[in-house]
């Protein structure tokens, strides 16, 4: 005992001179030497927030789809198959996709072309208190409830609403009829009509497409609208083959948000519409109360893929160059 | 009511055989001090929404045993809380309750331990979707029937008597047509609506119960409701969102429940509602105890309430629903009276067929379209095809 005492006490001097390395210190050494150790320690978390729970609930999903419901018992089988698949092709089912696709693009376009002008005034023309105002205006819609908006905006397509007032006080009845008589988007009344369902989209998700494309078009050299101008283009020319094209990517950004989340969206059409169905509301219903989670997960698929194809193409467009 | 909002389902719950009979308790001990359900959202009220609804204050001062409610939407989260555990008592309804007992989530009843058990309807008392081989799983809570709700201003002095004002186009009584007037349930189970449709009309089909259809009577059920899609401007689906399309998009006619038509009327809209000449399809709830339970003695205390106190009568007022004590119709134990009684459909019991989840192997005639198909070819129907 006392020998193994012994070398302790001569070593006790040599601490005055260099500090007591705690753990901390330690660890900290461990960091400054091995620089990976640090960088999975600080991953680690989100890594597997980003694989387990992100990515493991996508491949779950991918894999139920993969499965089939038995035609006699109702329940799921656990063997591959690409059946489920199959059914998705079913003119009721198919016509759920294109219906979905259809409104996704319809959106995205009047979005494009209702933010264009408004983006393009917040970056080139608003200064200081209008430019303020132009974010409140685009953010304040946000800030609200998402089913707030969506009822007020029943209430204002209802048959009975103050749309309907509105055109019956000015005599233009005869053109809102018009328009509900028109086939397909037409229907009972506004609120019950795709154009209505259209409206709705248009409005709640309007501010993801203004945004991005207001940053775009705030990069546009002003010199190059200069140079344009110099050398006669007249403006449509410009619009046409200097600031759209540079624009491009911010546009293309707006309507990955619109597409995707019109593509998703199952409330919406379920308040306002004529309650066919879209693709959310198609998996929404087929996993809860049929329990027909293949056919479900299929469906959930399609979305994915169509994204898939759709951020494809936008890359290619320099969508992303800017991030 | 939420309970065919959204009847979640697979065609497997009633495939599956039935279970032994488990054991029950046998006698009371002291009241453990706490109680937890699982029920529908309103349906067990303390005074917090509206303070004359309260039917658990009591309750808690006499037995001591502290009410802990969690509300669940959809029946299929009922199920899932059911089978997490934690949970004495459920509010189970139709499409729950038979899967709750062949999934042995629940236990059965001693019924000499629930006094008023004797004053519960006759009509109830055997009723197949809690009693499984004679062994009662569970006590009656509450029961409705989906009305025929109408606009009176429409109708007039001539109220509908049938089903048709939905099903088939017409001239309602103001003179215009019922197209783009009328709403229909945007749940499957509305397929069970026309299949008793039919079965008043075509009796050649010989349907004998609207959840029990073979490929045929199916077939036949799906062509009236693509007629009633013609004239369906909205399904509903929300009950918050009719009582609006009433309101404000001119509705007519539309199949309900009484909860909506009572809210409407409060509200002074010019509504009623009827149960056609075809009858009505409905539902039904029952109390369930878990399996595992652990204050069974205040649950069992809590049952004997349901059947004994102003619950059956209050609660029937605030959903628009049917106690299944009938003398809480008449008593004055709570507010309802035989009038409301009488409005919310509690004379037509014969005449309502309460929900069921339509399966594969079927009593009346062996192979039937199972619940799973009602939902893709619905969504199919409702997309207009």
């Amino acid at each position: 005992m006392s020998l193994t005492a012994e070398p302790s006490r001569i070593a006790q001097p040599a601490r005055a001179i260099l500090p007591t390395r705690g753990l901390g210190d330690r660890i900290s050494a461990l960091f400054w030497r091995h620089p990976n150790v640090l960088l999975i320690t600080l991953l680690a978390l989100p890594l597997v927030w980003l694989v387990v729970v992100y990515l493991g609930s996508l491949a779950a999903l991918l894999l139920q789809s993969f499965y089939s419901i038995d035609e006699f018992s109702g329940q799921i089988r656990r063997e591959f198959t690409l059946s489920t698949y199959g059914e998705l092709l079913q003119p009721a089912n198919l016509d759920i996709i294109i219906r979905t696709v259809a409104m996704s693009a319809a959106v995205t376009l009047g979005a494009v072309v209702i933010a264009f002008p408004i983006a393009y005034f917040a970056a080139r023309y608003a200064k200081g208190h209008w430019k303020a105002l132009f974010y409140l205006g685009v953010m304040l819609p946000l800030w609200s409830s998402y089913l707030v908006k969506v009822y007020a905006w029943k209430l204002i397509l209802a048959r009975e609403g103050i749309i309907t007032w509105a055109t019956d006080g000015i005599g233009a009845s005869a053109v809102l009829n018009g328009i509900l008589a028109l086939p397909v988007i037409g229907g009972n009344s506004l609120s019950t009509s795709y154009i209505g369902t259209w409206l709705v989209f248009l409005y709640v998700w309007l501010p993801y497409m203004i945004l991005p494309m207001q940053a775009a078009l705030e990069r546009v050299p002003q010199s190059m609208l200069e140079a344009s101008a110099d050398l006669g283009a007249s403006c449509w020319q410009t619009l046409r083959t200097v600031i759209f094209p540079l624009a491009l990517p911010g546009i293309i950004a707006g309507s990955i948000f619109t597409f995707s989340l019109t593509m998703g969206d199952y409330i919406i059409p379920q308040i306002v519409g004529s309650s066919r169905r879209f693709i959310g509301q198609a998996v929404y219903q087929l996993q809860g109360t049929a329990g027909n989670i293949p056919l479900a997960a299929a469906f959930a698929v399609v979305p994915i893929v169509i994204m898939l194809i759709y951020l494809t193409i936008a890359r290619r467009k320099g969508a992303f160059d800017a991030l | 009511m939420r309970h065919l909002k959204l009847m979640g389902t697979t065609a497997l719950a009633a495939l599956i055989g039935i279970t032994p009979a488990l054991a029950q308790v046998a006698e009371l001990g002291t009241p453990e001090g706490k109680l937890n359900i699982v029920a529908w959202p309103g349906y067990i009220e303390r005074g917090e929404t509206v303070a004359d609804f309260d039917w658990v204050t009591k309750f808690e001062e006499a037995t001591g045993c502290m009410v802990q409610v969690k509300t669940a939407n959809t029946s299929d989260e009922m199920v899932a809380l059911m089978n997490e555990g934690g949970f004495d008592l459920v509010t189970a309804s139709g499409d729950a309750s038979l899967r709750l007992v062949a999934g042995e989530r629940v236990q059965p009843i001693n019924l000499s331990l629930v006094p008023s058990w004797d004053t519960v309807d006759d009509r109830l008392k055997n009723a197949p979707w809690y009693v499984v081989d004679g062994v009662h799983y569970g006590v009656p809570y509450q029961w409705g029937p989906n009305v025929l709700m109408y606009n009176t201003e429409v109708f007039g002095d001539s109220p509908p008597t049938s089903w048709n004002v939905v099903f088939e186009e017409m001239d309602l009584p103001d003179g215009k047509t019922n197209k783009g007037r009328v709403q229909a349930y945007d749940g499957p189970i509305h397929i069970a609506d026309a299949a008793q449709y039919l079965m008043f009309h075509k009796p050649e089909l010989g349907i004998t119960s609207p959840y029990e259809l073979n490929a045929d009577q199916y077939k036949e059920a799906l062509d009236l409701l693509r007629v009633q899609r013609t004239l369906t401007a909205r399904y509903w689906h929300d009950a918050f969102i009719q009582m609006d399309d009433f309101r404000n998009e001119g509705m007519a006619a539309s199949g309900t429940w009484p909860f909506q038509v009572n809210l409407l009327q409060a509200d002074g809209v010019p509504v009623a509602s009827v149960i056609p000449q075809e009858g009505a399809t409905g539902w039904a709830d029952t109390t369930m105890m878990h399996v595992n339970a652990e204050n069974t003695t205040c649950a069992y205390l809590w049952i004997e309430h349901t059947l004994s106190s102003n619950l059956q009568a209050d609660l029937s007022v605030w959903f628009g629903a049917n106690p299944v004590v009938p003398a809480a119709c008449t008593d004055g134990r709570g507010m309802q009276t035989a009038e409301g009684c009488t409005k919310n459909g509690f004379d037509d019991f014969e005449r309502i067929r309460f929900w069921t989840t339509p399966v594969t192997k079927c009593e009346s005639q062996g192979e039937c379209v199972p619940y799973y198909r009602w939902v893709s070819d619905y969504i199919g129907v409702i997309g207009g095809r």
